[in-house]
């Protein structure tokens, strides 16, 4: 069995998690695959909730899944699809249902997805969210009513390290912090500098920041990342030494970028560990790890 | 002003080819101010409609006619005795003045030449732009003077999502956002400092959530008896 995510953020230790994408249908085969391949190699799993506004397989369902299967879930929650009754009430279904650990996320906008004309509902925003679960603690819901047994999270939030606008999400960040959040998973960073001054600020608190590491796949990925995804910027070397790999191997010069950047945030001390995105191809992140010397 | 753009003539046809007279109404008001449903535009629907029904060999009747609010009873009653002869109502108002003459002339259809697209202004000669959402507990004071609520995507109340980016919306590079235009707003007031205390989650019982509202004021209430 994993050992409590929450001790383990505590402890000291390198802290490492990956995600777990739900698929879109029934069919959990290659996420059982992904959960088998990882369960012993990260100390938790992510798992995105309709991840891109796609409507997939629940997060409470894969985390459960998860659980069973003796790793350790965090549990994505985003308040794009739900009103504060029914995220309130899915943190209660998680917590029956062994889930310790959950990030509380804006989510993406309905435009954005599979769904474009379905009616979003953002009742809470992710400061409140957080709020919430830290509420359901004190044996609370947000109707002021008592709970006949209470939950007990490990409250995470995300951030944005390579914003354009820093002080507005500062901002955002101080209120996740004063709400609750004990750690935070960040976008994916590639700048390492913008990284160190994040950091500047994120240390005069006590939360533990997990860097964000999206794998690159391709030069087109890098490219359509920095046209497309806000907070998000691949610098041009990175896109030069990819697109300048062999033939058939962008896949595995992503990898040795991944690793590289998971060394040096170690063994400079950047941050007190990673999270690590491959979009799919979790199989992948073992291997990473290894080179990455972790 | 409530804002509204003239629907597809093909989708207005449909609504009127079954019926011989039919009266189409204007309102002076907001869509005359936002071009979309005023005289003028009622002329432009009719002449329209006739060039659309020609083509199927059909020659209604189409009778123009424009009031200055289609919200307001004293105007709407004017177009008792036109709507007497009618077959059906066609109006170019909003929502508001379509359910007025729903509401004063019971035995007549009425069908809608508009969207209503939102509450807002014309920033610009051609383009409108929505500011309020009508939530009825209004915050703008703590924002600046500029909604969250109508101008983020999200209508987030704690401060931008990661979304945001070069001053623009994760939904559209075209679409401002609204958080980082609350947050430059009150960094010239010099007032950030009022950005950081955590909002509560709203209170939506304001909102339209509990079906139609109303609103009563007894200092100027008195019984219609006509």
């Amino acid at each position: 069995m994993s050992k409590p995510f929450k001790d383990v953020l505590t402890s000291g230790e390198f802290v490492i998690t990956s995600e777990i994408g739900p698929p879109k249908g029934t069919n959990i085969d290659k996420m059982l695959h992904h959960i088998e391949l990882l369960k012993d190699k990260v100390h938790g799993m992510n798992v995105t909730d309709n991840q891109s506004s796609v409507m997939r397989l629940s997060s409470v369902a894969v985390c459960h899944i998860i659980k069973d299967h003796g790793g350790e879930p965090i549990l994505q929650m985003t308040c794009r699809d739900r009103n504060r009754m029914a995220l309130q009430s899915d943190l209660l279904s998680a917590y029956v249902l062994s889930v310790r650990n959950v990030l509380c996320l804006t989510g993406d906008h309905i435009s954005l997805g599979d769904h474009k004309g379905a009616k979003q509902v953002f009742d809470l925003d992710s400061v409140q969210l957080i709020a919430a679960a830290k509420n359901l603690e004190q044996g609370q819901d947000l109707g002021g009513n008592k709970l006949d047994g209470s939950v007990e999270f490990c409250v995470g939030a995300t951030a944005t390290p390579e914003t354009d606008n820093m002080d507005s999400q500062l901002l955002k960040f101080r209120k996740k912090i004063k709400a609750g959040a004990e750690f935070f998973q960040t976008q994916a960073v590639y700048d390492m500098s913008k990284l160190k001054s994040f950091m500047e600020h994120a240390r005069q608190s006590n939360t533990k920041i997990l860097a964000g590491i999206l794998v690159l796949v391709s030069a087109g990925m890098a490219k359509y990342l920095n046209a497309n995804v806000a907070g998000v910027t691949v610098p041009q070397e990175l896109i030069d030494e990819i697109a300048g790999a062999e033939k058939g191997k962008a896949l595995q010069k992503g990898m040795e970028i991944a690793a590289r950047q998971i060394k040096q945030i170690k063994d400079e001390n950047i941050c007190p560990g990673v999270h690590i995105m491959a979009i799919g191809k979790e199989e992948i992140v073992p291997e990473i790890l290894e080179m990455a010397g972790v | 002003m409530i804002i509204a753009e003239q629907k597809p003539i093909q989708e207005i046809k449909a609504m009127i080819a079954g019926y011989q007279k039919v009266l189409i109404v204007g309102c002076d008001t907001c869509v005359t101010i936002c071009m979309a449903g005023g005289r003028k535009e009622v002329g432009i629907i009719a002449s329209c409609l006739r060039m659309a029904l020609q083509i199927d060999r059909k020659k209604p009747q189409l009778i123009e006619d424009c009031i200055q609010r289609q919200c307001e009873w004293e105007f709407v009653d004017t177009l008792k005795d036109k709507v007497d002869g009618v077959d059906a109502i066609l109006s170019s108002a909003c929502g508001v003045g379509v359910q007025a003459l729903a509401e004063r002339f019971p035995n007549k259809p009425v069908y809608p030449a508009l969207n209503t697209t939102f509450m807002g202004m014309p920033n610009e000669h051609g383009l409108w732009v929505e500011n309020c959402r009508g939530c009825g507990n209004c915050g703008l004071g703590r924002f600046g003077g500029i909604c969250p609520i109508a101008r983020c995507s999200k209508g987030l109340l704690n401060g931008p999502c990661g979304g945001s980016q070069n001053g623009k919306c994760e939904v559209s590079k075209e679409m401002d956002c609204g958080w980082q235009l609350i947050y430059g707003r009150l960094k010239t007031l010099n007032q950030l400092d009022q950005l950081e205390d955590i909002l509560l989650p709203k209170d939506w019982s304001t909102d339209r959530d509990k079906g139609q509202r109303k609103m009563f004021r007894g200092d100027v209430y008195y019984e219609q008896t006509v």
